[in-house]
């Protein structure tokens, strides 16, 4: 087991060290720090001497190396665009985010599970088909546009959520809403065929002969192995949304990372976009090694194999 | 087989004898069994069927837009669609803030989206389907330089790089087309690498290699032309999922530039009068959901009828 988590551990690190770096290079080459800092139409001197003062003239590599260490030690550097220590920002911003996320994944679980394990209890039945038809449906509605919809009829017509913002639970009712609907078509379709995988194994046949049935039978015997590919997918889809509400705090003018990331884009704020990616690669590298962590703990084939 | 109400015995029985030949696979090649599969599967038939509409529209869009999709007119703007008080059958969908006509812009728009979903979905399966055959034929350290780059790519937050790359790279069609497709292979490789590995122990394969076949001539000549089926459905599938990135893209204002008509980008222009004039938002939005569920319900229909030993 722990020649596996140790593995598992350094190939996370490997990947989140390899898109750091490919990130904090395309920047480099693709723009001029320098030129940003002083501004569109600053005099060549002043650009020079800013790049020789921040130490851009050196090759990328050092740069980085230089940039990782202080980032390991907690200090992000300076946004150029806000003016202050990123690391605030992100502080200012992560609530939100997390928030958001979490209540989605909720969203996610308490439609997709259901839907699925009915779905696989009656095959070709009209609840399976009305599961397939969601799901197909949702894979084919703009996650932006679901949002502004949500906006017209819960907001406008019926005034019940506020239209937009991050001030109370209110707030988050619509964008948790969207948000959880992206992923509900990949969970409902795992949860469907991995229970049906699982409910025509021997040994839920052996179950049914030792008299489980119903509710007993699906909660108790099927689902702990159904489960183990639905963990791997909740969290990946939960380091998406983490690093990928991006359009729904747009659409929702939530004050969130995602939307701190779009608008660092647009003012070619490298630092905070740079460190808002490392952060967003490092939780999503985390969150799958957990849930591998988990499948290798629930499953013994893993963990030795 | 689909019941039908009027059938005389000869149709009963040349329907009979065609499923059992191709249950039994006699008779008929992989394609023709295929094609007749396709004839009575639903989802595929209507999807291949709001497709053609679209791509016809699509393809003679000057020809079926009733006005120039760039046209201003600012005394016609903000016009209601057609059924809606105070529209005209001038405008069928209104006008937008610019007072531009809506329907052609819509018009304009499938052209858009068709063209970016195909030109990415095609970038995206060159570099996909290229490692996949070489993680999956090569093996050894390849195969595992592949599946860490793979690693790497499903970690980054996928909408953020694209807008990263978009904005450093600059707004155009051709730039929109290229970072979405290069950010798109992974399911291209996972599926040809998997494929390839299976067929790569097969006899036909042995018998290129005892032929003198080079690695190259076995992997392209060879096992290539048992993945084209494959590779068809994820291309369909990757397509709407372009075409969904591309909208989004627009609608951030990191897409396609103004004033291409792009539905993404409509939907964003519509939203500053979204309280007013909600169907400046509601009629792209529609046109893109169809579009995608169009071409998702073609991609599931072509996996039924081909993949033989995926169904169920």
């Amino acid at each position: 087991m722990l020649n596996y988590i140790l593995r598992r551990g350094l190939m996370a690190l490997l990947v989140a060290l390899t898109v750091s770096f490919g990130t904090f290079a395309l920047f480099h080459f693709a723009t001029d720090p320098a030129q940003t800092i002083a501004g569109e139409d600053a005099p060549q001197e002043m650009v020079d001497d800013i790049r020789e003062q921040y130490g851009f003239d050196r090759p990328v590599s050092v740069q980085y190396g230089d940039w990782l260490g202080s980032a390991l030690q907690g200090d992000f550097g300076q946004s150029y665009f806000w003016k202050q220590p990123v690391v605030e920002l992100i502080k200012e911003h992560a609530k939100v985010t997390i928030v958001l996320a979490l209540s989605a994944l909720g969203v996610t679980i308490l439609i997709a599970l259901p839907l699925g394990i009915s779905a696989a209890l009656k095959p070709n039945s009209w609840v399976d088909r009305f599961a397939l038809s969601t799901a197909v449906s949702a894979q084919a509605i703009p996650n932006f546009w679901l949002g502004l919809m949500l906006i017209i009829l819960f907001s406008v017509t019926f005034p019940i959520f506020p239209v937009s913002g991050d001030a109370t639970w209110k707030h988050y009712v619509l964008p948790a809403l969207v948000l959880g609907a992206s992923s509900v078509p990949a969970v409902m379709r795992l949860t469907r065929t991995g229970l049906l995988d699982v409910l025509s194994s021997d040994y839920i046949r052996t179950a049914r002969a030792k008299g489980f049935v119903g509710y007993r039978l699906i909660l108790q015997q099927a689902m702990r192995n159904a489960l183990l590919p639905i963990v791997s997918v909740l969290a990946v889809q939960l380091g998406h949304k983490l690093g990928g509400s991006v359009v729904t705090e747009s659409v929702f003018s939530m004050n969130g990372l995602g939307r701190l990331a779009v608008e660092s884009i647009f003012n070619s704020d490298i630092p905070t976009v740079q460190s808002l990616i490392l952060i967003f690669v490092l939780t999503f590298v985390l969150l799958t090694l957990a849930a591998d962590l988990i499948n290798a703990w629930l499953d013994p084939r893993i963990r030795m194999g | 087989m689909t019941a039908r109400n009027t059938m005389n015995p000869s149709e009963l029985t040349a329907d009979e004898s065609r499923i059992d030949s191709e249950e039994a696979g006699l008779g008929l090649s992989p394609t023709m069994a295929a094609l007749k599969r396709a004839r009575s599967h639903y989802g595929l038939k209507i999807g291949f069927g709001i497709l053609l509409v679209m791509a016809v529209f699509a393809l003679f869009a000057p020809w079926l837009a009733p006005h120039d999709p760039y046209l201003q007119n600012l005394p016609m703007r903000m016009l209601p669609p057609v059924w809606v008080e105070g529209g005209s059958w001038e405008y069928l969908l209104g006008t937008d803030h610019l007072g531009r006509d809506y329907l052609s812009r819509i018009i304009y728009g499938a052209r858009i989206s068709m063209t970016i979903g195909i030109g990415a979905a095609t970038i995206g399966m060159i570099i996909g389907v290229t490692l996949g055959l070489i993680a999956g034929y090569f093996g050894g350290w390849l195969d595992q330089a592949v599946n860490f780059l793979v690693t790497c790519q499903l970690a980054v937050p996928s909408l953020l790089l694209i807008m990263a790359l978009v904005f450093v790279i600059g707004q155009s069609i051709t730039v929109v087309i290229f970072v979405i497709g290069a950010t798109h292979w992974v399911f291209y490789l996972v599926v040809t690498r998997s494929a390839t590995l299976r067929l790569r122990e097969l006899d036909f394969v042995a018998a290129a290699q005892a032929m003198g076949c080079s690695k190259f001539q076995i992997a392209v000549k060879e096992v290539l032309p048992n993945l084209v089926n494959q590779i068809m459905v994820i291309f369909t599938l990757e397509v709407a999922v372009a075409i969904l990135n591309e909208a989004t893209l627009s609608f951030l204002g990191l897409g396609i530039p103004s004033p291409i008509p792009s539905w993404g980008l409509m939907i964003a222009e519509g939203k500053q009068a979204m309280f007013f004039q909600p169907w400046l938002v509601i009629l792209p939005g529609i046109s893109l959901f169809i579009l995608v569920i169009a071409i998702n319900l073609l991609g599931d229909g072509v996996r039924d009828v081909t993949v033989t030993n995926r169904r169920n």
